[in-house]
């Protein structure tokens, strides 16, 4: 084809933008600077019931920050589907907030992208220290032997939800501490259009937040020491199948919740078409949905009956939001008085209390407001049987390929499909090879 | 809504230029505000062009290049914060993807004939509908203007709104689409799944179909409004009936509008995201995990940006390659035809 | 325009129909009618309903015909706020966009020039790029622009009005190119010997004259504009959110409220949908005059 002026133009128009593109791609300077000391930019999570009441929830505390430091804040909520696209973009272009939450889940591959302000000895001090942190939920916060790139903010733990009046009537008197006993109960409780317990079972997190557990209880680690993806061992098989086998094989999990993955499972508890729920921190949104406290109980979440070999006795992920600094921060000094701000007793009292969350910081966690039978049971969760989830930098694709798997594994399941161990052994073996690209 | 009528893809032939007289003249180097006339007569066509090729480049061109670049590095979470510096990795990414034996070629493979099976049921069925309702819509009778309004109206709705409404029918417990089959004709004896699962496929296309008819109809509406009624009155003299007309006048006169027709909706079908992502969310069932959310998930999903560009660059060769293929093979197949 | 007048032409055969053509014709626009409909009548009743209504099984006809839910979207989230983004992103592109392409068509339509044919394909072939490819280099891009110039275009109305003009271009020009062509290339010629220059025979003689065309484009980047998901989830900020991300919102961490959701897509539907079927006319013809020869 003739090259024309138009087309050599363009070509030289294009080259030219693409070097104007490449030559300042992310932010190179380590550890921000304070050129623009009066302003921060904010990304909040969706804590709440809704971005509104997020909203509402946060501006009292950012306007009392403004009025200690003068710093104005600009507040964004975030939708959680959204959140990581937009961090990752963030990340990528160096356009993005100054202070940030994140899910505690993604702290070691964020960590892994150098886009975060990593909390050095001296950083830590500069918010009051890391001592004040309960040691649990500051696992969570990166790798081991590097220093964190953030600091717990809410922290949640997983417990067994159970609807007194549905177990009444069934004559159970005591929440199952195993999960035979679950198992058992579950077959007690489901009747008709009622079910033993209900799951997310197209929730990518809430899968893989279980495939945890269950792991840890089986002695299923999912990374080796060298952060390797061992997916498809025989105790991971084994632990997958068995949270799987509640809808496949025991029949207390409605086939129909295999499609859920919008909290239906948490409205079907509310709503008495199931008696137990595995959530953290459902609190909330059970009273939003006409539940009040006294129509369920709370329980550990069950332990193995007979734990197998390597099994460890842990039955909840350390769960929970962690904030944190980028490092290409124009205001480092505001960011950081920032996270004190928002770790300091009274902002941790009142922002955990209206989401129901339990706050990470110990000394504010002895306030009365954490005391009910709901949150002691998940502070004693937090504090004696919650580990983190595996800090290594290719979590995120954890989260994604097995989860992934599983709401597939569910989906055969309810579609009648029998799920052998070998089922679910290819599906781990899949989602394992996918880690290698 | 697209302009298809043209019969080819590239806009008429160019006119002779006496208006501007002179003929054309190329662009000069420096403009200057007030041109004088001798400038202006040859360089006006490209001032014109020029905010159109300026957007172009910004939005379209340069992003592509930038893309085409990064699917030749290994853009994962340790170099993202700066993928300038993000080492080349040659062609690995594009090795990777072509792999079939291994699983993440598999899969691409995998989505790939998805797609692909998806995109022929749903262009055909689209088009026949499409088709069939112009066909039977191209005399006037009462009620027409209504129920033309609403074969529309599908297409005119914002495409989240559309999705999301069929979300809600196609949920297994509470959907419309279940109660009808299950609770009202006791056609199945379970609810059926179609959200999840290999049903997934069915409503895929349900939607796109759904979507997308009302598309054709209107295209292939106006195409039959220009066949000259002089043909019909003709055909009747020689006592060919109605369905001898369709067959014999209306079909053939759209064959060149088909011709565009159906490339758009080729183009649109096999690309398509948004249906997709609205009715199953990041992780679409293998069933229906069509190419550009299999790129998007390969992308974001497991941060691997490099391999995900190069899946996409391989994604718009192929499409380069029906197109020009399909382009040649139907202008072949009209040459000497009355056009 | 006269060409709306023969949008009305009869067609095909003046005498009757025979019968089975027109049982045909009644059995399957009635099922062609159900298919198109049926979702539409899920969309309006459920959004009559209340919230018990859309949570459990499905029903035809709601228990109470309420309309709490049109009163409650706005509460729920600030639909008023992403409706305005919309309204303005979607305008301002639309507008920038059609006026761009009428510059791009007249070139192509009535001059010959070098890189002509390069202009056009390369034009047209954007049009089958896979919105993924560049959506991370574009926000890079953005950023970049953004740091070099101090012009915010990440996370701004402004990006994102630049990123759907540009969506609808290729279409925009194709189309009205070919609605030039049809515009006898006389009435150019008249209005330059009456003294205009060739921008203003453009505006004086071809515009008018193209309206129809012009219309029809700009329900077309209108539609582009208003629906476009993707991009906008990932440039758009809590200030700068439009309907087609905005609307997710009504899925919260606690339920999801059905009848809300349906009563905000009604809402939303409603400028798009009144103005392309009101336009429609305009459609067809500007669709057809293309293929007039």
């Amino acid at each position: 084809m003739r090259r024309t002026r138009i087309a050599r133009a363009a070509a030289v128009t294009a080259v030219l933008t693409a070097i104007t593109a490449t030559g300042c791609g992310g932010g190179s300077t380590s550890g921000g600077s304070n050129d623009n000391p009066d302003e921060l930019t904010y990304w909040a999570s969706n804590q709440g019931t809704s971005i509104e009441h997020d909203e509402e929830v946060l501006r009292p505390q950012l306007e009392r920050f403004t009025e200690e430091t003068g710093i104005e804040v600009n507040l964004e909520v975030v939708p959680w589907d959204s959140l990581l696209d937009r961090i990752l973009t963030a990340t990528t272009s160096g356009d993005g907030p100054d202070v940030l939450n994140i899910g505690n889940t993604w702290s070691a591959s964020l960590q892994a992208t150098g886009a975060l302000l990593p909390f050095d000895e001296e950083t830590f001090e500069a918010i009051g220290g890391s001592d004040r942190f309960v040691p649990s939920a500051l696992a969570a916060t990166g790798a081991e032997g590097q220093d964190p790139t953030a600091v717990p903010l809410y922290s949640l733990a997983y417990g067994l939800y159970y609807n007194k009046q549905l177990f009444a009537e069934a004559g159970i008197e005591e929440p199952p501490a195993t999960w035979e006993e679950l198992v058992e109960v579950g077959e007690r409780l489901t009747d008709g259009d009622t079910y033993g317990l209900a799951v997310e079972g197209a929730s990518i997190p809430e899968n893989v937040h279980h495939a945890f557990v269950f792991g840890q209880q089986h002695g299923a680690d999912f990374f080796d020491a060298e952060g390797n993806p061992t997916f498809d061992t025989p105790e991971a098989v084994a632990a997958i199948k068995q949270y799987i086998d509640f809808l496949a094989a025991d029949g207390i999990v409605a086939p129909g919740n295999a499609e859920y993955a919008q909290n239906q499972s948490v409205s079907d508890f509310a709503t008495g078409k199931a008696a137990m729920l595995l959530w953290q921190a459902a609190g909330t949104s059970l009273e939003n949905q006409g539940m009040s406290p006294e129509d369920y109980g709370v329980a550990p979440v069950p332990f193995q009956a007979e734990p197998p070999a390597g099994g460890q006795a842990i039955n909840s992920m350390v769960a929970g939001i962690n904030i944190a600094v980028f490092d290409n921060t124009d205001n480092r000094d505001g960011a950081l008085d920032f996270v004190e701000f928002m770790t300091s007793d009274e902002t941790q009292r009142a922002l955990n209390a209206e989401y129901g969350s339990i706050p990470p910081v110990a000394t504010a966690q002895e306030s009365e407001e954490f005391a009910t039978e709901e949150l002691t049971v998940l502070r004693e969760t937090l504090a004696q049987s919650a580990a983190p989830m595996p800090q290594v930098p290719e979590e995120s694709q954890f989260e994604t390929l097995v989860g992934t798997a599983m709401a597939q594994l569910f989906a055969d399941a309810a579609g009648g499909q029998e799920i052998t161990e070998d089922a679910v052994r290819e599906r781990l073996t899949a989602a394992q090879q996918q880690m290698q690209g | 809504m697209t302009a298809l009528t043209t019969t080819d893809l590239t806009p008429p032939r160019a006119v002779d230029d006496g208006a501007a007289g002179g003929g054309p003249t190329p662009g000069r180097r420096r403009f200057r505000l007030r041109l004088p006339d001798r400038l202006r007569q040859g360089g006006l066509p490209y001032l014109l062009l020029l905010p159109a090729l300026l957007f172009e480049l910004l939005i379209h061109l340069v992003p592509m290049v930038v893309g085409v670049v990064m699917s030749f590095k290994e853009l994962t979470q340790f170099y993202l914060r700066d993928w300038t510096q993000a080492p080349w990795t040659a062609l690995s990414n594009y090795e990777v993807a072509v792999d079939f034996d291994a699983p993440i070629g598999a899969a691409l493979l995998d989505s790939f004939a998805v797609t692909c099976l998806f995109t022929v049921v749903a262009v055909s069925l689209s088009w026949l509908l499409g088709t069939t309702a112009a066909i039977l819509m191209q005399e006037t009778f009462r009620g027409r203007g209504l129920l033309r309004a609403l074969f529309l109206t599908p297409y005119a709705l914002p495409i989240y709104a559309a999705v999301i409404t069929w979300a809600f029918i196609l949920q297994r417990d509470n959907g419309m689409l279940n109660h009808v089959i299950h609770d009202q004709l006791g056609l199945t004896s379970d609810p059926t799944f179609w959200l999840i699962g290999d049903n997934s496929f069915v409503s895929l296309v349900l939607v796109a179909v759904w979507r997308n008819w009302p598309f054709a109809f209107l295209i292939l509406m106006a195409a039959m409004q220009n066949i000259p009624q002089e043909q019909y009155e003709a055909a009747q003299l020689d006592g060919a009936g109605v369905w001898q007309q369709i067959r014999r006048i209306t079909l053939p006169s759209v064959r060149p509008v088909n011709q565009v027709l159906v490339l758009v909706l080729f183009l649109w079908t096999f690309n398509d995201f948004n249906v997709p992502y609205l009715l199953f969310g990041r992780a679409a069932p293998e069933s229906a995990n069509l190419i550009s959310l299999h790129i998007y998930q390969s992308s974001f999903g497991t941060w691997n940006f490099g391999f995900g560009s190069a899946m996409s660059v391989l994604l718009l060769l192929f499409l380069l390659l029906v197109t020009a293929g399909y382009l040649l093979f139907t202008s072949r197949g009209r040459k000497g035809e009355h056009v | 325009m006269s060409e709306t007048l023969a949008a009305k032409r009869p067609h095909r055969s003046p005498t009757a129909p025979p019968r089975s053509f027109v049982w045909t014709r009644r059995i399957v626009l009635t099922l062609l009618s159900l298919f198109a409909a049926t979702p539409i009548y899920v969309m309006l009743s459920s959004s009559l309903k209340p919230l018990e209504d859309v949570t459990g099984k499905f029903r035809w006809i709601p228990s109470e015909l309420t309309i709490r839910p049109y009163i409650d979207i706005w509460d729920t989230i600030p639909l008023a706020k992403y409706f305005w983004n919309s309204v303005i992103v979607a305008g301002a592109a639309t507008v920038l966009s059609v006026t761009v392409a009428i510059f791009a068509a007249y070139a192509v339509s009535r001059y010959n020039f070098r890189g002509k044919r390069v202009f056009t394909i390369s034009v047209l072939s954007t049009q089958m790029f896979p919105g993924i490819l560049f959506l991370l280099p574009l926000f890079l891009i953005f950023a970049n622009i953004g740091d070099a110039t101090g012009i915010p275009l990440s996370g701004s109305r402004g990006g994102l009005i630049l990123t759907y003009l540009t969506f609808s271009l290729p279409f925009s020009i194709w189309m009205l190119v070919g609605y030039f062509d049809s515009i006898p290339r006389g009435l150019d010629e008249a209005a330059r010997v009456d003294g205009c220059g060739p921008l203003g025979a453009l505006f004086r003689v071809v515009v008018p004259a193209a309206v129809p065309g012009i219309v029809a484009v700009s329900v077309y980047a209108f539609m582009t504009a208003w629906g476009e998901v993707l991009f906008a989830s990932v440039m758009t900020n809590s200030e700068t959110r439009t309907l087609a991300v905005g609307l997710q919102g009504y899925s919260t961490q606690t339920e999801v409220y059905w009848n809300q959701v349906m009563a905000a897509s009604l809402v939303v539907s409603v400028p798009v949908v009144a103005g392309f079927l009101l336009l429609q006319r305009f459609l067809v013809t500007g669709l057809t005059a293309g293929s007039v020869k």
